[in-house]
C-alpha cells in the first residue's frame, strides 16, 4: 500500500494571531509553526499502518521553502520521503489540483489529510482532491482498519458516528482517536536528515477565489464576577442583562 | 439568480442550521429552491417555505437516507443545473462540508466554508469566513459564476417569513459508482439537544475529578435544555464521549449561553467557543484563564456551585 499523507505548515495553537501589510498578510514574528494538529494524527496513523507492515509514506506538502522544517519533522516521526509542491498555498481548489496531480504521478492508493487545516478551517481538500480522482472522499474519520484492501472506517456524524466500508483507493479526513500523536525520537530526526526531500514546481490552475484582506474580532470586554454565596444574582444577570436565558 | 440550499435533517426533523441557510438564501435576496435528500417528515419540508423557501424539492430514494458524501454531491450538482441555480448554500457540518467540496470541484464553482455574514456584492461577490479556529477572519472574493456557500452557524437568524408551500417530488438517478462506500451501521445519540445546534452548552473539565461526577452537570444542562460538552482530557481519558469534546480539535461551539466548569481555559480550548454571545466560568481557581475570555464568572467549588445554580434556574422559571 502507498500511502500520501498531505501536511500543512500552521501556526502552533498557542500562537496570537497578527496580519501586516495593511492586514493582507500572516505576520510570522515570534511565531512557531507546526505540523497541523488534524495532519499529525494522519501521519501517526500511517505510520502505524507502515509498521504493521507492506506499507510506505510518503508525505506531501504545497508550500514554499520555509515549510521544510515542518517536512522534515514529518520524516523524522517515520515517513519514508516527501513532496513540497513549490507554491504559496492561498486557495483549496489550488491546493487540491495539486495533491491530486501528485496522487496520479505516484500512483499512491490511501491518501490521508486531516479533517481541516487549523489556518483556514476549510475542511475542504480531502473532498476537492476526491472529486477530482473521481475516488471516495471520506471525512471526519475517527477510525481506520484494514481487511486487506477493504477498509473498514468510523466517521463522525452530529453526536455520534457511522461505521463504514471502503475500498482502496480513497481520500481520508483523519481527527482523533484515530492514531496517537507521535513525537520523534533521535534516530528518527538523524534520518529525516538524509531521507529525500522532492521539490516539484505546481502545475497551473484557474482560482475562483481572491483574498481581499484579513480582520481581528473586537476585544473581550471585562469579566463581571459573581460571588459563589450569590448564584441567583448570576441568573439574574443572565436574564436581565445579556438576555441569554 | 436563483439559490439552492441542501437542507440536513436528523430523525426525520430538518436541523436548525439548515434551517439558518434557508434564512441566509433568503436574506441574499433569492429566490430559493431548498433540497431535502432522504427520509424526512412531509409537514418538516412544507415548514421550509415560513424560512423563505419558494420551492421545496424533495429526493426522497431511500438510497439517499444514509448520508454518503459522494451521492448527495452528485445530486446536489444535478438540482442546481435543473434548477439554473448559480449558487449552493448549506450549513457547515460534518457532512455538509465534505459534501460542498465535492459539488464545487465538480461544478467548477468558488467555494468558501465557514462563512460568518451575508456577502457584500457592491464590488464583487465578497464573503467574510472565519478562519484561524475564530481567532480572524478573511474576506475573499469569489469569482465564478458559480458558488457554494458553506455557512457557520448564526449567519443568519432563522426566523419566519412566510407560510408552508407544498413539496415538489424530485426524481434522482444514482450512479453504483457514487455508491462505493457504504454505511454498515451507526450510533447516534437520541433524545440529547445535540452540540453543535444547541443555544446552550453546559460543558465541564479535568476539575469535575470524574465521570462519576457528571450527574449534577447534566441535571444543569436538563433544566436549561442545553447540550454537554467537555474539555479535550476529559474525552482522552474517555469520561465523556469523543462528540462532546469542545475545542480546536474538537467541535466549535457557537451558543448563545456557554457554561464553562472546572475547564482552566487553555487557548484551544476557547478556539472552540469564542463565538459564543456570553460566557460564563466557573473554576475554584481565581486566576484560571478562562476568566479572561468570560463574561460572567464564578470563584467556587463546582460541587458546592452546580447545584445552587440549578436550584437558582429551577427558582427563577
Ligand atoms: C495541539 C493541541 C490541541 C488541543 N486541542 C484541545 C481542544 O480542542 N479542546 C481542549 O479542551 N483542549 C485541547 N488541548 C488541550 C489543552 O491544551 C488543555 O490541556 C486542556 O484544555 C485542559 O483541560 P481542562 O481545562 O479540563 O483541565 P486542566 O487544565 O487540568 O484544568 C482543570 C481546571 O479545573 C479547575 N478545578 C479543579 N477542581 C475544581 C473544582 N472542584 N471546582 C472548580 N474548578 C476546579 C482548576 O482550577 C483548573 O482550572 C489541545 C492541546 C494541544 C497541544
Ligand atoms: N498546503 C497544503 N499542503 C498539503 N496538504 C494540505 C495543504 N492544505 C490543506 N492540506 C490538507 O487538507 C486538509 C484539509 O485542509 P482544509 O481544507 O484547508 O481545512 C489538511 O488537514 C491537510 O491534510
Amino acid at each position: 500500500m502507498k500511502i500520501l499523507v498531505c501536511i500543512t505548515h500552521v501556526p502552533d495553537t498557542t500562537s496570537k494571531i497578527n496580519f501586516t501589510d495593511n492586514n493582507t498578510r500572516f505576520d510570522t514574528t515570534g511565531v512557531q509553526f507546526i505540523i497541523g494538529p488534524y495532519d499529525d494524527y494522519a501521519l501517526a496513523r500511517a505510520i502505524e499502518l507502515k509498521e504493521a507492515g507492506g506499507a510506505s509514506v510518503t508525505v506531501l506538502n504545497v508550500g514554499l521553502a520555509d515549510t521544510e522544517p515542518t517536512i522534515r519533522k514529518a520524516l523524522a516521526i517515520g515517513a519514508d520521503d516527501a513532496i513540497r509542491v513549490n507554491a504559496d498555498p492561498t486557495d483549496s481548489f489550488f491546493v487540491g489540483a495539486q495533491i491530486a496531480e501528485q496522487v496520479k504521478a505516484g500512483g499512491y492508493d490511501l491518501i490521508l489529510m486531516g479533517r481541516e487545516s487549523i489556518d483556514y478551517n476549510s475542511g475542504v481538500v480531502h473532498g476537492i482532491v476526491g472529486e477530482l480522482l473521481g475516488i471516495p472522499s471520506i471525512s471526519p474519520v475517527m477510525k481506520l482498519e484494514f481487511e486487506g484492501t477493504k477498509a473498514k472506517l468510523a466517521r463522525e456524524i452530529e453526536g455520534g458516528k457511522e461505521y463504514l466500508e471502503v475500498s482502496l483507493p480513497f481520500v481520508a479526513g483523519c481527527q482523533e482517536p484515530i492514531a496517537e500523536w507521535k513525537i520523534p525520537n533521535m534516530r528518527g530526526i538523524m534520518s529525516a536528515r538524509t531521507k529525500p526531500l522532492k521539490v516539484v514546481e505546481p502545475v497551473a490552475v484557474d482560482s475562483g477565489v481572491q483574498l481581499q484582506k484579513f480582520e481581528l474580532p473586537p476585544a473581550k470586554g471585562s469579566v463581571k464576577m459573581v460571588s459563589a454565596d450569590n448564584v441567583a444574582e448570576l441568573v439574574t444577570l443572565l436574564k436581565n442583562e445579556a438576555k441569554v436565558l | 439568480m436563483a439559490i439552492l440550499v441542501f437542507v440536513e435533517s436528523a430523525e426525520g426533523k430538518i436541523k436548525k442550521t439548515s434551517l439558518e441557510a434557508v434564512a441566509y438564501a433568503h436574506a441574499m435576496g433569492g429566490p430559493v429552491t431548498a433540497i431535502a435528500l432522504g427520509a424526512v417528515e412531509k409537514s418538516e419540508l412544507e415548514n421550509l417555505g415560513k424560512y423563505g423557501a419558494q420551492k421545496v424539492l424533495h429526493a426522497a430514494d431511500e438510497k439517499l437516507n444514509q448520508g454518503i458524501i459522494q451521492a448527495y454531491a452528485s445530486v446536489l450538482a444535478k438540482a442546481m443545473e435543473d434548477e439554473n441555480a448559480d449558487i449552493l448554500v448549506l450549513a457547515n457540518s460534518t457532512l455538509g462540508t465534505p459534501v460542498s467540496a465535492r459539488v464545487a470541484a465538480k461544478i467548477g464553482a468558488s467555494l468558501a466554508s465557514n462563512v460568518a455574514e451575508l456577502p457584500a456584492t457592491a464590488g464583487g461577490f465578497v464573503v467574510k469566513r472565519s478562519i484561524y479556529t475564530g481567532k480572524a477572519f478573511a474576506f475573499v472574493e469569489l469569482k465564478n459564476q458559480k458558488k457554494v456557500l458553506g455557512i457557520k452557524k448564526n449567519a443568519a437568524e432563522a426566523n419566519e417569513v412566510g407560510s408552508p408551500i407544498s413539496v415538489t417530488p424530485y426524481a434522482v438517478q444514482l450512479a453504483d459508482a457514487d455508491f462505493s462506500t457504504s454505511i454498515t451501521s451507526s450510533e447516534k445519540a437520541t433524545g440529547e439537544v445535540l452540540l453543535p445546534e444547541a443555544n446552550i452548552v453546559v460543558s465541564g473539565g479535568r476539575g469535575m475529578k470524574g465521570p462519576e461526577h457528571w450527574g449534577m452537570l447534566e441535571e444543569l444542562a436538563k433544566t436549561l435544555h442545553a447540550a454537554t460538552g467537555c474539555s479535550k482530557p476529559v474525552s482522552d481519558m474517555g469520561w465523556r464521549p469523543h462528540h462532546e469534546h469542545v475545542g480546536q480539535t474538537g467541535v466549535k461551539v457557537a451558543p448563545q449561553l456557554y457554561i464553562a466548569i472546572g475547564i482552566s481555559g487553555a487557548i484551544q480550548h476557547l478556539a472552540g467557543v469564542n463565538s459564543s454571545k456570553c460566557i460564563v466560568v466557573i473554576n475554584k481557581d481565581g486566576e484560571a484563564p478562562f476568566f479572561k475570555a468570560a463574561d460572567y464568572g464564578i470563584v467556587g467549588d463546582a460541587f458546592d456551585v452546580l447545584p445552587k445554580l440549578t436550584e437558582a434556574i429551577k427558582a427563577s422559571k
